[in-house]
């Protein structure tokens, strides 16, 4: 050990250290690159680039599209997520971890599981078009597929979970004493929701509405597989022009376009409500503004209205005796469940048609194990199944190391622009995917670590690093810093604190901040676009080629596995937490 | 007008086959300060919830003023309840959280404007109007959610451990503001607590709970001297309790040897008893004094344990084979001069007949 007293900024920079590395190579670097390229050609400032975007309808058309699709996916995503939020929320401990298991699944079940999903559903022979049918609705199939419809079902689907947990994470932090408070007060139970809960919910639903709408925004999986030729969204315009055309400085013009569009709605976010209050931070924390404009006295009477309009239908209802669990009243259960119907059944489906002999179509008949088999004996989708489990490992074991001490400091340490600090860190998240994604693949291409897992595992780490920081801080924050202090004055060394104490604390909270890199890495299918193909593909990238080239039932057995591997995943951090906390 | 605010007759409440209240008989009086008292699970909160509204019944009647109300809902009550953590509805600024109740009542804006300042006046908060809850102190919430509940006059107000998150002295303070709003208003006030020496200073009446059901009811100085059951004698205050059984009872008076050491001692009797029966003869620490002379009636024998000065009364605990292993407690002014009685000192402990209460050993 040194006598000699080590700077006092030596220890947060050498935490901080590996991040910010990685990041100013692997994000800032590339990203700044692409994005100059936009407005460089041949060494010489030019805006001709954007001239070209603006001057044909065409891309026009295609950005007013991705924003009208953007917009209704947010809108449906919010509206049918708000009830299944509103009943998890109020659910007593193990009833909720039940209802929220379905979201969960949702939620971490691959993108492209669902949308596959979908096609399959809405296809000639599907589930939809044999039911309309039997129902008398039709009297034969009409094509579902590659429509506007499609696109937006499609979108909400695997969007809506994504709402629901961010409006959970509010909801679940309004007291509950509240609506009653406002009963014995003399409120009515809708005028009680309408004028206490829904309002204090509203943070939620703000913060979901821009989660979903940022990442609809940069969204081309389902758009390409539900789409036809008029639901093109800008995402798939970027992937073209740099696989098809490989003109970098037009992927760069729509690139910045794009990227100003979703700094747009983030900067008008944080200027009505706060981005503090995406990291989890209360939004009561934040004053209202004007307490008697016009605008306050609006909402006031609308708030009343929907109250006495809400009381009005209750009142239609058999008079319900109880009213200690108010607000989870049948109809409101009746809605949660059907859209927890929708987004869970999807995914089932593809159980029963990888097993049958009737291709895709609905309903199976038979038994096989046929497309298994085919399964186990395609060298691509086995090379690509370990590729994925080696990258996401590795991914998830960089994530953390680089990850883990960042949190750290961002809990504990003391020090000015922590704010700052955070939003460096939560960057690759805001930051739409394939803009990282074809940048990075711009600096892949010149270092020679295109295809190689090397790079695909440090490209994953940069997406997975904002989720480690986040689930890791949210660890920190609950431990109770003065077990450390203890151990100290026990005499334990700063290492051994951590190695005896701190770690064996927090290793429920760091095993399930790991399956989330992990989970991350092994579903990420932009960058993979990009930077694998062929024998060096990923699993998810393998899917795509698949999915996108034939519709075959080795995919529905695909999506069974891939689906039974996130069952067991979730089953494990579910585990974890519940070990990680007494009771 | 009925004479009573509240009358709860057979009133049960079941979880499963958990009886969280069993069949309950209570009548509050108009006007009354009247304490729900008990550890925690002694149904306190459960029987509060019932008269808010909050749960259910499953069996039994319970009138408001007068009107059944068993199974209506909070709303349609006339109750005012004060939660534990205030429930504060904090988008909205104090004058908006005391108008809310007004506002529901169809009170035009103007006038619910008036008596929202009227009621933050009788809290003595008139300068807080337009801020926050979140901006004020856990008192002045506090004294905020009174104001809420008093703002409309409900025939009852309820409080569930109103003043549980507040320090010490802030209690204290609080317990005599409540009282003297209560006292300037003559509201019906229902109150919930396991703190009995809260319990002692405010009510009028203390219901004390036990186990589901009402273990007594009375007032603070019954219970205190006169508590019926084991767990009254010891559950509210200090208290001495040796083991014994009834030899003859003499009118009022009633003659027992104790178990430990077959001394004699005498007791009033408060309850219809029988010769024979196994009792526990209750002194409170502060009716014992200490004697030089040596043993007679109503006096034991005991070894000074320790000494201790608690502020204004200085404790002695003394071994005696009279008590068992329990040491007997007793209390006396604490003065400055040297300690009266050093640790190892044999003493004798003396107490007079009326201050002995007799408690059945089973109820």
């Amino acid at each position: 050990m040194s006598t000699a007293r080590r700077p006092e900024w030596l220890r947060p920079a050498m935490m901080a250290a590996p991040l910010v590395l990685l990041f100013v190579v692997l994000l800032v670097y590339p990203v700044g690159q692409l994005l100059l390229m936009s407005v460089y050609s041949n060494g010489a400032f030019t805006l001709a680039k954007y001239r070209q975007l603006f001057a044909s309808s065409v891309y026009v058309n295609v950005m007013l599209i991705t924003l009208k699709i953007s917009l209704w996916t947010t809108l449906l995503s919010v509206v049918a997520g708000y009830p299944v939020a509103y009943l998890i929320a109020s659910l007593e401990k193990d009833r909720k971890a039940r209802w929220a298991f379905w979201v969960l699944l949702s939620f971490w079940t691959s993108f492209l599981v669902r949308a596959f999903a979908w096609i399959v559903m809405l296809g000639r022979n599907g589930v939809v078009n044999q039911l309309v049918t039997a129902l008398g609705l039709q009297d034969t199939p009409t094509n579902l597929l590659y429509s506007m419809g499609a696109v937006v079902v499609g979108m909400v689907h695997a969007l809506m979970p994504l709402a629901v947990l961010t409006m959970l994470s509010v909801m679940e932090n309004i007291d509950r004493n509240l609506p009653r408070a406002a009963l014995t007060l003399g409120a009515r139970p809708g005028t009680a929701f309408w004028r206490v809960y829904f309002p204090l919910s509203m943070p939620g639903v703000a913060a979901g509405a821009l989660m979903v709408f940022v990442t609809a925004m940069g969204f081309f999986i389902v758009p390409q597989l539900l789409g036809g030729r008029k639901e093109i969204m800008i995402t798939q315009l970027i992937i073209e022009q740099v696989q098809q055309m490989m003109n970098w400085g037009f992927a760069g013009s729509i690139s910045v376009l794009m990227l100003v569009a979703v700094l747009a709605v983030f900067a008008v976010y944080d200027k009505v409500l706060g981005l503090s209050t995406m990291t989890g931070a209360s939004a009561r924390d934040r004053q209202r503004v004007a307490s008697d404009g016009g605008l306050h006295r609006l909402g006031d009477a609308v708030l009343g209205a929907l109250g006495t309009a809400s009381d009005r239908v209750i009142a239609l209802f058999p008079r319900r005796r109880s009213f200690h669990d108010a607000g989870t009243s049948l109809p409101m259960r009746s809605v949660a469940l059907l859209v927890l119907f929708f987004l869970s059944v999807p995914a089932l489906l593809m159980i029963p048609l990888s097993f049958g002999k009737s291709g895709l179509n609905w309903p199976p008949s038979g038994f096989t194990l046929q497309h298994y088999q085919n399964l186990i004996a395609s060298p691509l989708w086995m090379s690509a199944v370990v590729r994925s489990l080696g990258i996401g490992l590795g991914a998830a074991v960089l994530a953390m190391a680089i990850g883990t001490p960042a949190a750290f400091l961002l809990v504990r340490g003391q020090m000015r622009g922590k704010s700052l600090m955070l939003a460096f860190v939560l960057s690759p998240i805001i930051i739409p995917r394939i803009i990282i994604a074809v940048g990075m693949f711009y600096f892949f291409a010149k270092v020679g670590l295109v295809g190689t897992p090397l790079g695909l595992a440090i490209g994953h780490t940069v997406i997975a690093v904002p989720y480690v920081v986040m689930t890791m801080m949210a660890v920190l924050r609950n431990y109770d810093t003065r077990l450390d202090l203890a151990a100290q004055s026990l005499g334990a060394t700063p290492w051994q604190t951590l190695r005896h104490v701190t770690f064996p604390i927090l290793g429920a909270g760091l095993m399930s901040s790991f399956l989330f890199a992990f989970a991350t890495s092994f579903d990420e299918l932009t960058i993979a676009l990009f930077a694998s193909g062929g024998l060096t593909s990923t699993l998810p990238k393998q899917f795509w080629d698949e999915v996108t080239l034939q519709i075959s039932p080795v995919i529905a057995a695909v999506s069974t596995c891939l689906f039974a591997f996130v069952t067991v995943l979730i089953a494990a951090a579910e585990w974890l937490r519940r070990r990680g906390t007494p009771h | 007008m009925p004479s009573s605010s509240l009358q709860i007759s057979g009133l049960t409440k079941r979880y499963g086959d958990f009886v969280a209240l069993a069949p309950t008989d209570l009548e509050v009086a108009r006007g009354e300060f009247l304490t729900l008292l008990g550890p925690s699970g002694s149904g306190k909160t459960t029987l509060l919830s019932l008269i808010a509204g909050l749960a259910t019944p499953d069996g039994g009647r319970l009138l408001i003023d007068g009107r059944d109300v068993t199974y209506g809902a909070p709303y349609e009550r006339d109750i005012g309840m004060v939660f534990q953590n205030y429930a504060l509805f904090p988008h909205m600024t104090v004058a908006e959280n005391i108008a809310f109740p007004l506002k529901m009542r169809k009170v035009d804006a103007a006038r619910a404007r008036q008596q929202a300042m009227q009621a933050l006046e009788l809290v003595r908060l008139p300068h807080v109007a337009q801020r926050f809850p979140k901006e004020l102190s856990g008192g002045q919430q506090q004294r905020i959610a009174l104001a809420r509940c008093l703002v409309y006059k409900p025939a009852i107000v309820l409080m569930d451990e109103p003043l549980g998150a507040l320090d010490k002295k802030l209690r204290d303070q609080m317990q005599l503001e409540i009282k003297r709003i209560h006292r300037e208003l003559g509201t019906t006030i229902v109150y919930v607590t396991h703190d009995q020496e809260e319990a002692m200073t405010m009510s009028d009446r203390i219901c004390l709970m036990n186990q589901g059901r009402i273990e007594q009811l009375g007032t603070p100085s019954d219970l205190y001297f006169r508590p019926r059951t084991l767990f009254a004698a010891d559950f509210l205050g200090e208290s001495n309790l040796l083991e014994g059984t009834v030899q003859r009872i003499d009118g009022s008076e009633a003659e027992i040897t104790l178990a430990r050491d077959g001394s004699r001692a005498h007791a009033a009797v408060h309850a219809p008893l029988a010769a024979g029966s196994k009792v526990r003869v209750m002194v409170r620490p502060q009716n014992i004094a200490v004697r030089a002379e040596p043993a007679g009636v109503n006096a034991l024998s005991g070894k000074v344990l320790d000494s201790m000065i608690t502020g204004s009364l200085t404790k002695l605990y003394v071994s005696s084979p009279a008590a068992g292993a329990e040491p007997l407690v007793l209390c006396y002014p604490t003065s400055s001069g040297r300690a009266p009685y050093a640790i190892g000192d044999d003493i004798t402990l003396h107490w007079n007949c009326a201050d002995a209460v007799i408690v059945p050993e089973i109820a």
